[in-house]
């Protein structure tokens, strides 16, 4: 077992001034948001510009590493005094952090790019390049900062841009719903995250990362400086953060109806990155799950149920970007999965994160770009026979769907494949569950292949498809080739696990890859029983244009699992009762208090104002009165 | 021999007093204002004289003083409002009220 090493602290290079990676998209969204109008014309260039510059440095960075013998590869760099005392800004830049710093800031660009093209025609284009800058500034943060404190930051950063860009078309209602259901899902999630760190202040004293290896918390445990169960604890919470952020069960709810917003951000936010913020929380802080074997199976058991539960919705979804989505949980349960069997699942995890990163990507640019061309279509039952009128996007949305289903020798077969074979290693029931999961994906990505790209044209009478500018093919191109060579690349003689060793530690025994395994050879057997019924379903028979009822499973399916009622009946129906109650109590009992006195006070003064007559006489009486009853009690007094 | 002056203050005190009640002309209640200060005058200046010191009699001047401002403010404001209203009764000009 080989634990991570130590962070050196670091000086010069452009290790050094890696924190422009944070704040050249900062101020790109700054000048945009607050240029307003006048940075109209050229604010895209700019965002395209800021990102691209944050990634040239990701890259040098990224190579300085690689220059670093192996023991000195985590790098520290003190920024300032954050909150005194508690935290210091500062960078930690190792190989897990630049992992995602590439990630990020690369496909973060193309991105950018393909959304000139995408958003050419939106009169508030300027503000989404602000937002998607804001964006990839808090994603970098949040990857790059060397505590939990600097991280949470980041983490809400993404949340308000994700919150921001679900509801970019604002005027649409369901833009608007989705919006404010995404954050307040997540805002469960981050308080559980907040709980997490008060905890870790508590029990360690730092929320430094530097300060809370493997070896500090067993300390804690031996020492009984810290219980197994705050140790479970933290883990459980930091979980439950991780699931309110990367839409895991039973957090699940947010991701598809965050599909209201642009294709691109769907593809940037959440499919590529801000939605795995969830499995780099749970690989960063191994140091409390590798302690908490409780925690790390509930991490398992999540990731299981969410890789079953996103697949079976994706089958049943006719609008492409719903299954797409569903396609995603689906895809970072495998992660969690991973990421909850320790250091050698670490590895696979974060590898099918970045593979999956770029053929996720690819296919949600692609089903943008098949929007693009149909109108802005999404049902899947309207498109049909595409394959022929859109060369580029077709062939690039098939490699990314080979490459997820696991296709021999793409990107998915070697980093899924790897998440399978060590899950079934370590728990039997957990590895075939994750088999069944490959199947149904199989299924479900070759049904939407097939309607959407083969068999009849269903489309729309005024539909004239058309394949899209290269701005936004070219990125598609470059997604698809990462698609096709990065799972060979990390996995093979597991340069990977070797690579990231020095931040999240590796098992003594590095694991071989099996081009013939048993899990293998079952995975690649359901996904061809799964894809060969897709085609019986979708490909030889007729796609109906209005999607038939269905079975009770395919309601199911269609209505997310019953997840959003089990929400309503469960939270929202005794929230709202919640708030009724206290309208009535406010309304009748502080408000009658409050509005009865002032009515008593109110009534008397009515009354009490008679007296002023107008009458001088009257005035003259009261004064002459109020005379005698002064000298009568002047008299009264002086005779006691 | 002061409680006769006493007597006569306390008396003429009294007739202004009824008269600011009960009449109703401006004119006449101002006098009767008048009556009843002067009463007091009286009272001040009898009281003087019997305890042998000059403070009544000072106290008598201000009065004065302070009656005949009253006076010409007075009058002045009935004067106005004769001309706006047509009337010196006291009842009409009853608009301050409730």
């Amino acid at each position: 077992m080989q634990s991570p090493v130590e962070i050196v602290q670091h000086s010069g290079g452009v290790i050094g001034v890696s924190w422009l990676m944070i704040a050249l998209p900062l101020l790109g969204a700054a000048i945009l948001l607050l240029g307003g109008r006048r940075t109209d014309r050229w604010g895209h260039f700019l965002g395209v510009a800021m990102s691209l510059a944050a990634f040239v440095v990701a890259v040098v960075s990224f190579v300085e590493i690689l220059g670093l013998p192996e023991s000195e590869r985590r790098r520290g760099i003190e920024l300032y005094q954050f909150i005194p005392g508690i935290a210091d800004m500062g960078l930690l830049i190792d190989p897990l952090s630049i992992s995602f710093a590439l990630l990020i800031t690369g496909v973060g660009s193309l991105i950018h790019i393909y959304s000139v093209g995408y958003m050419s025609h939106d009169p508030d284009r300027r503000r989404f390049f602000a937002y998607l800058n804001l964006f990839v500034a808090a994603m970098l943060l949040l990857v790059l900062a060397d505590n939990y404190v600097a991280l949470f930051v980041g983490w809400e950063g993404v949340g308000l841009a994700s919150y921001l860009l679900i509801g970019f078309w604002q005027f649409k209602p369901t833009a608007a719903a989705a919006a404010k259901k995404a954050f307040i899902v997540n805002r469960v999630g981050d308080f559980g995250l907040l709980i997490a760190i008060f905890t870790v202040w508590t029990t360690f004293g730092s929320v430094a990362f530097g300060d809370l290896s493997g070896a500090t918390v067993s300390e804690a445990i031996g020492s009984g400086g810290a219980s197994q169960g705050t140790i479970t604890a933290i883990g459980l919470l930091l979980l439950l953060g991780a699931c309110g952020k990367s839409a895991q069960l039973p957090l699940q709810s947010w991701l598809l109806d965050a599909m209201e917003g642009p294709t691109p951000v769907s593809a940037l936010i959440h499919a590529a990155t801000m939605v795995t913020a969830g499995v780099y929380l749970v690989v960063r802080s191994g140091a409390f799950f590798e302690a908490a074997p409780t925690a790390q199976l509930v991490v398992t058991i999540v990731g299981v149920a969410t890789l079953l539960a996103g697949a079976i919705i994706g089958c049943a979804k006719d609008d492409i970007k719903k299954g797409l989505a569903g396609s995603t949980m689906s895809q970072i349960g495998y992660m969690m999965l991973g990421a909850g069997l320790g250091p050698v699942g670490y590895a696979f995890a974060i590898a099918h994160l970045i593979t999956h990163g770029f053929f996720k990507a690819n296919m949600f640019l692609g089903a943008g770009s098949v929007m693009h061309a149909m109108n802005d279509e999404v049902d899947m039952r309207r498109y049909g026979g595409l394959f022929s009128v859109m060369k580029v996007t077709a062939v690039t949305f098939i490699i990314g769907y080979l490459a997820i289903i696991g296709f021999p020798l793409l990107s998915g077969y070697f980093t899924k494949d790897g998440i399978i074979e060590t899950a079934m290693e370590h728990n039997q029931i957990l590895g075939w569950l994750a088999v069944v999961g490959a199947g149904i994906t199989g299924f479900y990505m070759s049904r939407m292949i097939f309607m959407t790209f083969f068999g009849k044209k269903r489309w729309a009478d005024d539909a004239h498809p058309h394949e899209s500018p290269s701005v936004m093919t070219v990125p598609l191109v470059i997604l698809s080739i990462g698609s096709i060579f990065l799972g060979a690349f990390l996995i093979l003689d597991n340069r990977f696990m070797k690579f990231l060793a020095p931040a999240v530690g590796a098992p003594e025994e590095l694991p071989a890859f099996h081009f013939v395994s048993t899990a293998g050879l079952a995975t690649l057997a359901l996904v061809a029983v799964g894809a060969a019924f897709a085609w019986f379903r979708y490909g030889a028979a007729e796609v109906p244009r209005v999607a038939p009822r269905g079975s009770f499973l395919t309601t199911f399916a269609r209505r997310d699992l019953y997840g959003d009622a089990l929400n309503e009946t469960l939270f929202m129906r005794p929230g709202q009762w919640l708030a009724r109650i206290a309208v009535f109590v406010d309304n009748r009992g502080i408000d009658g208090l409050v509005n009865g006195l002032a009515a008593t006070i109110g009534g008397t003064s009515g009354r009490l104002r008679r007296v002023q007559t107008g009458y001088v006489r009257s005035y003259a009486l009261s004064i002459l009165f109020g005379a005698a009853v002064v000298v009568g009690a002047l008299l009264y007094v002086g005779n006691m | 021999m002061t409680t006769h002056y006493l007597v006569l203050s306390a008396l003429l005190f009294a007739i202004g007093g009824a008269g600011v009640l009960v009449r109703r002309n401006a004119i006449v209640v101002f006098m009767c204002v008048e009556l009843m200060l002067n009463a007091c005058n009286l009272a001040f200046v009898t009281f003087a004289r019997q305890h042998g010191n000059l403070d009544g009699q000072l106290i008598a001047f201000f009065v004065m003083v302070v009656a005949a401002a009253e006076v010409v403010i007075g009058l002045a404001i009935i004067v106005m409002i004769f001309r706006t209203r047509r009337s010196a009764s006291v009842d009409d000009a009853n608009l301050l009220k409730y």
